[in-house]
């Protein structure tokens, strides 16, 4: 059973067609992989989805009802999370309270328990219990510094943890794994799978192939907004459009 | 040559925890509330003091509303993130919107002035729905049009008195009346709006101002948020502008005077944005020394600016953060 299948999503900017008529579906629990070139439209995949952008033509059905052309934040509300690109905390808030919003959402108020957080106050608790899950040292004061003066490592981390916070069905991942080194990565793929273990599904949009492949069941590849190839990851890497667009055709 | 640096070394119980401290001695209770309980004393004593001088009593009155003016703005635009210069609309709304309860309706005072507050309110944000979507200069722009609009549309249809405004409105029943109504307006509002960011959905106003695609990312509809901020200040405004017309019993086209959307904008640049407090410092400083250079006659103008652009050039940190750091930490020359 799939939990989110996106049907002939296609969107232009202009003259550019950023996507053509693409088609995937991810079931219950899975981790998916989107790759791809730089500017192959990953990224606006996303938001056409999450409700960032509105797609112009294709139907995208979550947990069986269309919710192409809804608002972001009714999108959310439904289930599905998003990280951004480029990492957007609450800058003037220290690093738990980035989690309060979060938590203060009607999804998150709705669910309550464990992560759902409860009145005012709990919640504070609950955001540091979240911090603590994704890496974040409880007992030192990196919880409570401002979110301006934390390291790249801990913003990725900060990124995903605000996902967790509104307890979604489904997150998509933009490129958590860029701009850390080998070692942060290593320490985020663990929770990755623990986040696939609690019946999360991921959809991660990478660049570091290698991480990805290691988490990922099943993985996309994009190339120019057209979906080139799908399927396990030792398949995508065979294919010769893959190899292509990574690595480029030679000319005769 | 030795060289030095200035230290700076935090205060009684603010040490470098940034700022998540326990209180637990009376002393430090004193430090706490100390700044705080001297401001609402000082304001309720303010008019006793000022039995002498009728006159001065008068511009306390002025200067709370505009008050409530900076701590509006300074709600809106260093919290949510909407810069609004809106002050003389919602003034001038709550204005007539009494004038109209009070002479046209014969509701008493103390009913009018909410009544006007609430209605004021939402008819001001029904207005500004339509821009909530515009971002920094281009919805400030629209809030100094629309004063601008109330203005024309009232002289040319000539309705609700035209040019020459309503006459008529009830006065305050006594003087003292007429002084605390403003005062304890003010120190509800300004405490009441500190409470209001220290709660989740502060948090979450502040986070619209941040980066309202993460707000949205996380389930919130951010177009309700900054309706709902601009009604509380829109209201606060309102209400301001119910008062004034009580006090001069009258609402005319003045209460759209430019003046009530300038000054707050120049008390909160004084007084340092984003606490509230420091935007009800700049208005004590700004409405009193206006009226005290009425002394200077025409010169009035020339030396409120060289003050105002005195207080911007050395002070342009604001002064509350300037009092605040003095109060929370000292200086030392240390070697290097």
């Amino acid at each position: 059973m799939s939990i989110l299948s996106v049907e002939n999503v296609s969107k232009t900017f202009g003259g550019l067609k950023a996507l053509m008529s693409v088609s995937f579906s991810v079931k219950q629990g899975e981790i998916y992989g989107i790759i791809g070139p730089n500017g192959s439209g990953k990224t606006t995949l996303i938001n056409c989805i999450t409700g960032f952008i509105k797609p112009e033509a294709g139907k995208v059905y979550f947990r069986g009802s269309n919710i192409k052309g809804w608002p972001a934040h009714k999108i959310a509300r439904a289930g599905i999370a998003r990280t951004f690109q480029v990492m957007r905390p609450y800058y003037s808030l220290p690093a738990y309270k980035n989690l309060i919003i979060p938590l203060w959402s009607p999804r998150a108020r709705a669910i309550g328990g464990w992560r759902g957080g409860g009145r005012h106050g709990d919640r504070d608790t609950v955001a540091v219990d979240i911090l603590e899950e994704i890496g974040f040292e409880r007992d030192s004061r990196v919880p409570y510094k401002m979110a301006s003066t934390l390291p790249t490592g801990y913003l990725k981390r900060l990124e995903l943890a605000r996902c967790i916070a509104l307890r979604p069905e489904i997150i998509f991942c933009d490129e958590v794994f860029s701009g850390l080194s080998a070692s942060e990565v290593a320490g985020m793929v663990p929770l990755i799978e623990k986040l696939k273990m609690e019946g999360i599904t991921l959809i991660m949009v990478e660049h570091r192939l290698k991480e990805l492949f290691k988490v990922a069941d099943r993985v996309m590849a994009l190339q120019f907004g057209e979906k080139i190839a799908e399927g396990h990851y030792t398949e995508v890497i065979a294919d010769p459009r893959v190899k292509e667009a990574y690595l480029g055709s030679e000319e005769v | 040559m030795e060289v030095r640096r200035k230290e700076r070394i935090d205060r009684g119980i603010k040490v470098r925890s940034e700022g998540i401290y326990c209180v637990s001695s009376p002393k430090e209770m004193l430090y706490v509330a100390g700044p705080r309980l001297l401001l609402i004393a000082g304001l309720l004593l303010l008019p006793l003091v000022l039995e002498m001088a009728p006159y001065w009593k008068r511009v306390v009155n002025i200067m709370c509303v505009y008050g409530l003016l900076a701590i509006s703005f300074d709600f809106l635009a260093n919290v949510v993130g909407l810069v609004c210069l809106g002050g003389a609309m919602f003034i001038g709304v709550g204005g007539y919107m009494t004038a109209i309860f009070n002479v046209y309706l014969h509701c008493p005072v103390f009913l009018a002035i909410p009544l006007a507050g609430l209605s004021g309110a939402l008819i001001c944000t029904v207005l500004l729905l339509p821009c909530l979507a515009l971002r920094g200069v281009y919805f400030a722009i629209v809030t100094l049009m629309y004063p601008l609009l109330f203005t024309r549309i009232i002289e040319a249809l000539n309705i609700l008195g035209g040019t020459n405004g309503i006459t008529g409105l009830d006065s305050f029943p006594n003087p003292y009346l007429e002084n605390y109504v403003i005062i304890v307006l003010l120190l509800i509002f300004l405490f009441g709006l500190r409470r209001l960011m220290d709660e989740d959905i502060g948090l979450v106003l502040r986070g619209v101002k941040d980066n309202d695609q993460s707000v949205r990312a996380s389930g919130i509809n951010v177009a309700h948020l900054k309706a709902l901020a601009v009604f509380i200040t829109s209201f606060i405004g309102c209400l301001g502008g119910a008062y004034l017309a009580h006090l001069y019993m009258w609402a005319g086209l003045s209460l759209f005077a430019l003046d009530f959307s300038i000054i707050p904008i120049a008390a909160v640049t004084i007084g340092g944005g984003g606490s509230m407090m420091g935007a009800v410092i700049g208005t004590f400083i700004l409405v009193p020394l206006s009226e005290f250079l009425r002394f200077f006659g025409t010169f009035r103008i020339v030396i409120y600016c060289l003050i105002l652009t005195g207080f911007i050039v050395f002070r342009s940190e604001g002064l509350l953060t300037y009092f605040a750091r003095k109060y929370d930490q000292f200086e030392r020359w240390a070697k290097i």
